[in-house]
C-alpha cells in the first residue's frame, strides 16, 4: 500500500526539480561556460567591471528598500484608522482602500501614465491652469517608479496590519491602560512590538514585489536601469551569458533579502505565539466631536477618491474613440468603440482568449499539483513531501523575470537526453511559466489550509468505509475549499494579468493581453490599451468576489 | 466459556524510543464493554487506533471472530469510532453524517433514510436530520458522533474519551445513556478514559494501562477489592501507601509491623504467604478506624478532616511523618488532635501488601 504512494510523491519530486531547480541550474552553467563548454569566469568578471551593472543592483536594492518605506508610511497608518476609528463611510472606504491589489501591475502602470503622464489629464489640468505648453514635470525615473510602487504594495502593509491588529485581545490594551501606560507608551511598547510579525511580513513581501518589479521600471524607467530591465536589455542585445550573470546577481540578492527577514521574522513569531490573545479585538473608538468627524470625513473620502483616480481614469480613457483626444484637458469624445474592437476583430479578441485558458490551465495545474504536494508534505510525512514543499515556496523567492530567463534557457534546446525539449515558441511554454509561477501562491495557500485540517476527520471517513478517494472528495477538499478558492483566485489573477514572463516568452499566436496593451500604446491605440486594462481590472474584481463569496459559502 | 469475539494478541507500538503499547493482550466476549483506564500518556489512545487499524503495530495480532484484521485497513475493518472531539464532517448536516457510513456501505438511499432516523431514534435525536453541525450543542454532537458510528452495524465500537469535552453534570447522565444504548445493541465496545467513575460505571470489565502496558483486567468490584499492583490499588479508588516490615504470620493473615504497633494483613486466598523482611502497605480510608489515642493504636495527629456523609475522611500524620487517610466517626476529632489509628473493625479488605519493589 506505501510503496505506490512513494512512487507518486518521488515522482511528483521529480517533476518539480525538473521544472524549478533544473532551469535555474542551467542559468548558472551558461554563466560559467564558455564557448565549447569549457569552464570560466569571463562572464563573470564582465558583470563585475561594468560600473553599469552594479549601479543597476543599486538601484534595484535601493528602489526596493524605499517602497518598503513609502508603502509602511502609508499602509500602517491607514490600517490604525480603519481598526481603530468609527466614523462616517468607514465599511465602504475601508473596501476601497484595498483597490488597488485589482490593478496588475501593466494596469497600473498604465492608469498612472493616462492620469499623471506628461500628457495624462493632470499635466493637462496643470498646463491650463498656469498656461504652460508642457507639463512641468515628465513621468520618468526612480520618482515614478517609487509611486507606483507606493501606490500598488501600502495595501500588503494595509492588509497585514490589519490582521495583526484584529488578532490583538483587547485585553492587552487594556492591561497597558491598567498600568498606567499612555496612549502613545501603549502604542510603542506593547501594540507595535506585537505587530512586528505583521510588518515584517509585509515589509517582506514588499521587498519581494519591488525587487521583482517589472512594469513600472520598464515603462517608467526612461534611462534608469534595475536589474529586471537590465537583464531584458541584455538579451535583447544577444549577450546571453551576461543576461544569466545579471540573473544570478539578482536571485542572489532577493534570496539574501529573505534569509535576513526570515531570521528576524522566525524570533518575531516566537515572540508573538506567547503574547497575542484570542483575538477579541477592542471595540472601535466612536469619533464624536462634530469638527473631528467633518475633518475625518473630508480626508478619508478624499483618500478614497484619490485612491480610486487610477480606476476611474482607465474606465473614462476606455471610452475614448482613438484619435480624439488630442490638446483638450478632458476628451471631448466618448463611446464603446474600443470595447466593440475587442469583441469584434478577431486580431484584437485573441489575446482575451490566450490570457484566459493559459492563466485558467496554469491554475487548474498548479492546484492539482499543490493538493498532491499537500498530502505527501502533511499526511504522509515523508521526506519527498517535505522536498516538494520546499519546492513549491522557491519561486516565490525568485524575481518572474529570472524564472523567464531560465525556462527560456532550458527549453529552446532539443536534449531529449538531457530533460530538454524545445518549448520556447510553442503553445506550451507561457502556460508553463505561469504554472510555475503560480505554485508559490497556490501551494502555500492549500498546504496552510490542509495544516488546519484536523486529520481525525480523515480518519472518521475511513473508518465509516470511505476509500481514499472518496474520502477526498466528500470530506478532504469540501474542507479545503476556502484555501483551494483563495489560492486558486489569487494564482489566476496574476497569470491573467502577467507581463514580466510573457514579454520574454510569448509567441504570436499566444500573446497575452498585457503584451497587446503594450503594442496597443506603442501604437498610440490609448483608448484600446485602457479597455483592455478595465477588462483586465474587472476580470480580477470579479474573480476575487467570486472567491471570497465561493471559498466561504457552505 | 465461549470463545472471545475480540483479541488483541501482544500488540506493541513504539515510536521512537517511547514503547507507546507494550505487548498488551485483552480478549472481550460478544457484546462486552471493556474501559481502557490509565493516566494520560499511558498509551490508551493508541491502544485504540491500532485496533481501528488507523496505526499499524510493531508486533502482536488483533482477531475479531477468531479472523485476523490487524492488516486490514480501517475503510474494510467495519469498527465503529467516536473520536474525542467528535471529527463530526461540518460541511455535511446531521443526516449526512450519520448516513456518510451507509452510503460507503452502498446501501441504497431509499434504505438510507430510514437507517439514518433509526441511529438518530437511538440517540434520542429524532428529526434532527437537517441541522448544520455548528448548531448542535456539545453533547448533542457527542449523540451524532455516536449515532454515526452506530448506523453502519459495525463489529467493534471504539470510544476514545467519549465525555471528556461535555460538562460534568451532562457528563453523568450521558454516560447512562450510552451504557443502557450500547448494552441494548449489544455491540463489543473498547471505550478510553482517564476517569475512574467513567470507567466502572461504563464497562464491564476494566483493564487499567500504565505506560504502555497492561497492569491488570477485571471487573470493578475485583480491581478494588483485589489490586494486583500498588499502581492499580493508588489508581483505582482512594488509598495511602506506606512502608512496612512483614515480620511473620498471623492469625488472620502475614503480620506486619508499622511503626511499633502491630497489624494483621488478609492475605487473597490461595495467595503464597510474604517473605519476612520490608514490603509496601496499601491502605483503603475504610480499612483503618480513628480512635482516641490508645495504647495498642498507632499514634498520630489530624491534619485536615473532609465530611463524606456516613463517616468523615481524617487525614493524619504519624509520629514517623507517614501521611494516611483514615475513617472516623463525623466531627469526633478536629485538627490538631492526637489520636491513635486502629485497623477497622469491618473485617476483611482494605488492606493490601506488596513487595518493595513492586512499584
Ligand atoms: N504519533 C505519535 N508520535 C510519537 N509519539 C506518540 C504518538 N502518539 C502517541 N505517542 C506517545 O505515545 C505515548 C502514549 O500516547 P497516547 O496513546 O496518546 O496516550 P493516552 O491516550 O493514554 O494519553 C505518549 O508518550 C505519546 O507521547
Ligand atoms: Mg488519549
Amino acid at each position: 500500500m506505501s510503496a505506490p504512494r512513494g512512487i507518486a510523491s518521488r515522482a511528483l519530486l521529480v517533476l518539480l526539480v525538473w521544472l524549478i531547480v533544473y532551469p535555474l541550474v542551467l542559468v548558472l552553467l551558461t554563466a560559467l561556460k564558455g564557448e565549447g563548454g569549457r569552464w570560466t569566469l569571463e562572464f563573470v568578471r564582465t558583470f563585475a567591471e561594468r560600473p553599469t551593472e552594479w549601479q543597476a543592483l543599486w538601484d534595484s536594492l535601493w528602489i526596493s528598500l524605499a517602497s518598503v518605506a513609502l508603502a509602511a508610511l502609508i499602509g500602517v497608518p491607514l490600517a490604525f484608522l480603519f481598526a481603530r476609528y468609527d466614523f462616517p463611510g468607514r465599511r465602504v472606504l475601508g473596501a476601497v482602500v484595498a483597490l488597488p491589489a485589482v490593478l496588475p501591475p501593466l494596469v497600473g502602470v498604465l492608469a498612472f501614465l493616462f492620469l499623471f503622464g506628461e500628457s495624462g489629464f493632470v499635466a493637462h489640468l496643470v498646463k491650463r491652469v498656469f498656461r504652460l505648453d508642457e507639463a512641468p514635470w515628465r513621468l520618468e525615473g526612480a520618482g515614478a517608479i517609487l509611486l507606483v510602487h507606493a501606490y500598488s504594495m501600502y495595501v500588503y502593509f494595509y492588509l497585514f496590519v490589519r490582521a495583526g491588529l484584529a488578532s490583538l485581545d483587547a485585553s492587552v490594551y487594556e492591561a497597558a491602560a491598567s498600568l498606567g501606560a499612555g496612549r502613545w507608551r501603549t502604542l510603542r511598547t506593547v501594540i507595535l512590538p506585537l505587530l512586528r510579525p505583521s510588518l515584517a511580513g509585509a515589509a517582506l513581501l514588499t521587498f519581494m514585489t519591488a525587487l521583482a518589479s517589472f512594469s513600472a521600471p520598464y515603462i517608467f524607467g526612461g534611462g534608469f536601469r534595475v536589474m529586471t530591465t537590465q537583464i531584458v536589455a541584455t538579451r535583447l542585445n544577444g549577450d546571453d551569458a551576461l543576461a544569466m550573470v545579471e540573473t544570478i546577481s539578482l536571485t542572489v540578492l532577493a534570496l539574501g533579502a529573505l534569509w535576513v527577514l526570515r531570521r528576524s521574522d522566525a524570533r518575531d513569531a516566537a515572540a508573538g505565539a506567547v503574547t497575542t490573545g484570542k483575538g477579541v479585538a477592542p471595540e472601535r473608538s466612536r469619533v464624536t466631536s462634530p469638527v473631528a468627524r467633518g475633518a475625518l470625513a473630508v480626508v478619508s473620502w478624499t483618500l478614497g477618491i484619490v485612491l480610486l483616480l487610477p480606476h476611474l481614469t482607465l474606465l473614462l480613457v476606455s471610452f475614448v474613440p482613438t484619435g480624439t483626444w488630442t490638446t483638450e484637458a478632458v476628451p471631448p469624445a466618448y463611446s464603446f468603440a474600443n470595447y466593440a474592437t475587442l469583441v469584434r476583430d478577431p486580431v484584437r479578441a485573441r489575446p482575451l482568449v490566450n490570457s484566459l485558458w493559459m492563466a485558467s490551465l496554469a491554475t487548474a495545474a498548479a492546484v492539482g499539483i499543490s493538493l498532491a504536494a499537500a498530502i505527501f508534505a502533511v499526511r504522509r510525512r515523508t521526506r519527498a513531501g517535505a522536498a516538494i514543499e520546499g519546492l513549491l515556496a522557491l519561486p516565490w523567492a525568485v524575481p518572474g523575470t529570472v524564472f523567464a530567463i531560465a525556462l527560456a534557457t532550458a527549453f529552446s534546446v532539443h536534449a531529449p537526453l538531457a530533460a530538454r525539449f524545445i518549448l520556447v515558441g510553442t503553445l506550451w511554454i507561457l502556460p508553463l511559466a505561469y504554472l510555475v509561477r503560480n505554485l508559490p501562491i497556490t501551494g502555500r495557500a492549500i498546504i496552510a489550509g490542509f495544516r488546519r485540517l484536523d486529520p481525525s476527520l480523515e480518519e472518521a471517513a475511513a473508518s465509516l468505509g470511505a476509500g481514499r478517494w472518496r474520502t477526498l472528495g466528500r470530506v478532504t477538499l469540501p474542507l479545503l475549499r476556502p484555501a483551494v478558492m483563495a489560492g486558486a483566485t489569487l494564482a489566476f489573477v496574476t497569470a491573467f494579468g502577467d507581463f514580466v514572463t510573457s514579454i520574454m516568452l510569448y509567441t504570436y499566436d499566444t500573446r497575452p493581453v498585457s503584451l497587446e496593451i503594450l503594442s496597443s500604446l506603442r501604437n498610440s491605440d490609448v483608448g484600446v490599451a485602457a479597455a483592455y486594462g478595465v477588462v483586465l481590472m474587472l476580470v480580477s474584481a470579479g474573480v476575487f468576489a467570486a472567491g471570497a463569496e465561493r471559498g466561504t459559502a457552505g | 466459556m465461549t470463545e472471545p469475539f475480540l483479541v488483541l494478541d501482544g500488540l506493541t507500538r513504539r515510536f521512537g524510543a517511547t514503547v507507546a503499547v507494550d505487548r498488551l493482550s485483552l480478549s472481550l466476549a460478544r457484546g462486552e464493554i471493556l474501559a481502557l483506564l490509565g493516566p494520560s500518556g499511558s498509551g490508551k489512545t493508541t491502544a485504540l487506533r491500532l485496533l481501528a487499524g488507523f496505526e499499524t503495530p510493531d508486533a502482536g495480532r488483533v482477531l475479531v471472530e477468531g479472523q485476523e484484521v490487524t492488516d486490514m485497513p480501517p475503510v474494510t475493518r467495519r469498527f465503529g469510532m467516536v473520536f474525542q472531539h467528535y471529527a463530526l464532517f461540518p460541511h455535511l448536516d446531521v443526516g449526512q453524517n450519520v448516513a456518510f457510513g451507509l452510503e460507503s456501505a452502498g446501501i441504497d438511499r431509499a434504505a438510507r433514510g430510514a437507517r439514518v432516523a433509526d441511529a438518530l431514534a437511538l440517540v434520542d435525536l429524532r428529526g434532527y436530520e437537517r441541522r448544520r453541525i455548528g448548531q448542535l450543542s456539545g453533547g448533542q454532537q457527542q449523540r451524532v458522533a455516536l449515532a454515526r458510528a452506530l448506523a453502519p452495524e459495525p463489529r467493534v465500537l471504539l470510544l476514545d474519551e467519549p465525555l471528556s469535552t461535555l460538562d460534568p453534570a451532562l457528563r453523568e447522565r450521558t454516560r447512562g445513556e450510552i451504557r443502557e444504548l450500547i448494552h441494548r445493541l449489544g455491540t463489543t465496545t473498547v471505550f478510553v478514559t482517564h476517569e475512574q467513575d467513567e470507567a466502572f460505571d461504563l464497562g464491564d470489565r476494566v483493564a487499567v494501562l500504565r505506560t504502555g502496558r497492561l497492569e491488570q483486567v477485571g471487573t470493578p468490584e475485583q480491581l478494588y477489592a483485589e489490586p494486583a499492583t500498588p499502581f492499580v490499588g493508588g489508581f483505582v479508588g482512594r488509598s495511602t501507601t506506606v512502608p512496612v516490615d512483614v515480620i511473620g504470620a498471623g492469625p488472620r493473615g502475614a503480620r506486619v509491623r508499622l511503626e511499633g504497633v502491630e497489624w494483621d494483613v488478609p492475605l487473597r486466598a490461595g495467595a503464597p504467604a510474604p517473605p519476612a523482611g520490608p514490603a509496601e502497605l496499601l491502605i483503603r480510608p475504610e480499612a483503618l478506624w480513628l480512635v482516641a489515642a490508645a495504647p495498642d493504636a498507632l499514634p498520630a495527629v489530624v491534619e485536615t478532616r473532609r465530611f463524606t456523609g456516613a463517616t468523615s475522611a481524617y487525614r493524619v500524620r504519624t509520629e514517623h511523618g507517614a501521611a494516611l487517610e483514615v475513617q472516623g466517626v463525623p466531627g469526633a476529632f478536629g485538627i490538631g488532635d492526637r489520636v491513635g489509628i486502629m485497623p477497622s473493625r469491618r473485617a476483611g479488605g482494605g488492606l493490601h501488601l506488596f513487595p518493595r519493589d513492586a512499584s
